[in-house]
């Protein structure tokens, strides 16, 4: 009974507190809209190069889709050309030889060059072969039918999203979590903290309440709060941001409503170790940020071994997997029971120490 | 009358070997006030954390109700004022008092009733319904007064309760304490405003963690030959140099 109390007022002090609402609710939207535009931008952008001295026939296979050339007279001018950033890279021939130099300031840009310019080189390549074996053909006495396969033709089919995915999807599932996490770490802490340093969690303890009514009592208020939160930003990324979601649209919010639940006995544990706000925020980039980096955002198979085992202790790695396996790969809930476990015994134990550590202000 | 509501035995406490509580024994009875008075850091507060359970004594005992502490289900029978205001700012002075009475574990229906008792007691009126962040120093103090009284609690524990407030509202607070005591409610109130010391039934002097003095004011003043608690405490302090 007393948790409904404890947790009724949590949620009414909350509601009052208008920037932490905003906090909750609007700031993980803005963040996602950002990053869209920022991530999902497919336009590629047009690569300039220069050529300096290169033949008329590369010049002309040079010029393809997204590629802008422009012809200098001598290499000190293209050289001056690409220190003031009018190109990306130039192109010297002499004789059969090409040289090439690259700004790399964008090595997409770089790429971009060089596959130009091996797409040019092979083109010219084929060309000759063809012109050599008409004139071999025509020279024969009597021509064996050639036997010219048709070009292969490619068709893209794809089980995830379409041409236009982008990074951006990769990392979605993945961020979603994240700001779940986030959020609800730094306000539920804050909270708590805040509890302690007014004085009114002694007071709390000078009453019969029991250590874990007061965690429950959280627990629950938070929990009302993190489903909305949940709900919204999952909406919003599937409506707004038009992002593809092959799985179950609930096992997403279930997943998401476990990793907060997690997240919240996180805070309320981390802020038994801070004395104020400020110190609160200091544990942000040891504890919080390596979850991005850990949780599968970058590929977890390219890190050095022990990275990766150190990723096991993590809750975002766990939510990460089991999100991306929903919403990239349309898993059901039950085929990502692993992880759900994982999360669930991060709670459990969250929640009993949290309970103990609450020992530290009442001895029973 | 005689009936121990707090006994103190052999109480010592240290914190990082720094000793705060040396052998403390003493003895409340049913329906009296003590007065608690040291300078700051002289183990006050120590004591009231002893009583709450917040703390456990290195050796002794202190009981309560004749309950050794840290006892949950006694505290419900324990009224506790904080030293400083420790009230939810966000909520209005009702919305305080209902939930501090919930966690003392009064029941829904019974409420109503507690509410307007100790709002009374204390003369909130309009402000009740106001949130605490635009109360005055002294309304808050008001408003944590009637916390620690809702629920009639049989033991009520002040830790200076009349800090920063105007001449009018302690008087006022101390009239208030004399009327629960007629009443038959225990109070234990930490201060070192030496006049406030006089108001009490039995002054409990700490100094260096050790109770130096353990009487009634008048019996204090007489044994040592002076008019005013403040003079036997400045005694007692030169005695113990």
């Amino acid at each position: 009974m007393r948790t409904l109390v404890i947790a009724k007022r949590v949620l009414t002090e909350l509601l009052r507190d208008k920037r932490s609402l905003a906090l909750i609710f609007i700031a993980p939207l803005l963040v996602l809209t950002l990053m869209s535009f920022a991530f999902n931008n497919n336009s590629t952008q047009s690569t300039k190069i220069g050529t300096v001295s290169v033949s008329k026939i590369f010049n002309q296979k040079l010029d393809q889709k997204n590629i802008i050339i422009k012809k200098y007279a001598t290499i000190s001018q293209a050289k001056a050309a690409l220190k003031k950033d009018q190109i990306d890279s130039y192109i010297n021939q002499s004789g059969q030889k090409l040289s090439a130099t690259y700004a790399n300031v964008d090595a997409s840009k770089t790429a971009a060059t060089k596959m130009a310019i091996k797409t040019a080189a092979g083109s010219i390549q084929q060309e000759k072969i063809e012109n050599e074996l008409t004139t071999l053909t025509k020279n024969l006495p009597e021509s064996p039918k050639l036997n010219v396969a048709q070009p292969l033709s490619l068709k893209n089919h794809y089980i995830y999203g379409d041409k236009n995915t982008s990074y951006f999807d990769k990392m979605l599932p993945i961020l979603m979590g994240f700001f779940v996490f986030f959020f609800i770490f730094l306000i539920s802490g804050m909270s708590l903290l805040k509890e302690r340093t007014s004085g009114t969690l002694d007071r709390l303890l000078a009453t019969p309440v029991k250590r874990s009514e007061i965690v429950f009592g959280y627990m629950l208020s938070y929990s009302v709060l993190a489903f909305l939160q949940t709900i919204l930003i999952v909406l919003f990324t599937v409506k707004v941001l038009s992002v593809d979601i092959l799985g179950n649209i609930w096992s997403v919010i279930i997943i998401n409503l476990l990793l907060s639940l997690v997240a919240l006995a996180f805070g309320i544990l981390m802020s038994t170790f801070a004395k104020s706000e400020f110190q609160l925020m200091q544990f942000i980039p040891i504890i919080v940020l390596p979850q991005v980096f850990l949780s599968g955002i970058i590929s977890l198979d390219s890190m050095p071994q022990w990275l990766q085992y150190f990723s096991y202790i993590l809750p975002m790695r766990y939510a990460g997997e089991a999100l991306t396996g929903v919403i990239m790969h349309g898993y059901h809930l039950l085929t990502v029971w692993p992880m759900l476990v994982a999360l669930l015994i991060f709670l459990i134990v969250l929640l009993i120490l949290n309970i103990i550590g609450l020992k530290r202000y009442r001895k029973v | 009358m005689d009936k121990p509501v707090i006994q103190l035995h052999d109480l010592s406490k240290s914190f990082n070997k720094h000793v705060v509580l040396d052998h403390i024994s003493t003895t409340v009875e049913e329906g009296t006030i003590l007065g608690l008075i040291g300078p700051s850091g002289a183990g006050k507060s120590t004591i009231i954390q002893l009583l709450l359970g917040s703390e456990t004594a290195d050796s002794g005992t202190a009981t309560v109700f004749n309950q050794v502490m840290p006892n949950r289900e006694l505290l419900g029978n324990i009224g506790y004022m904080a030293q400083n205001d420790s009230l939810y700012e966000q909520q209005s002075g009702r919305e305080n008092l209902i939930f501090f009475g919930r966690m003392k574990g009064i029941t829904k229906q019974d409420i109503p009733s507690s509410v307007e008792h100790v709002t009374n007691v204390v003369d909130l009126g309009d402000a009740l319904d106001k949130r605490v962040s635009t109360y005055s120093g002294g309304m808050k103090r008001r408003l944590s007064l009637a916390i620690a009284l809702i629920g009639n609690p049989d033991l009520i524990v002040l830790d200076e309760p009349t800090v920063g407030i105007d001449p009018a509202l302690r008087r006022h607070i101390w009239q208030e304490l004399h009327r629960l005591k007629a009443e038959g409610h225990t109070i234990l109130v930490t201060t070192h405003v030496m006049d406030e010391a006089e108001l009490v039934d039995r002054v409990a002097m700490l100094l260096n963690g050790h109770l130096l003095a353990d009487d009634t004011p008048e019996k204090l003043k007489n044994k040592y030959h002076v008019n005013s608690i403040e003079s036997v405490f400045l005694k007692v302090e030169e005695e113990n140099k």
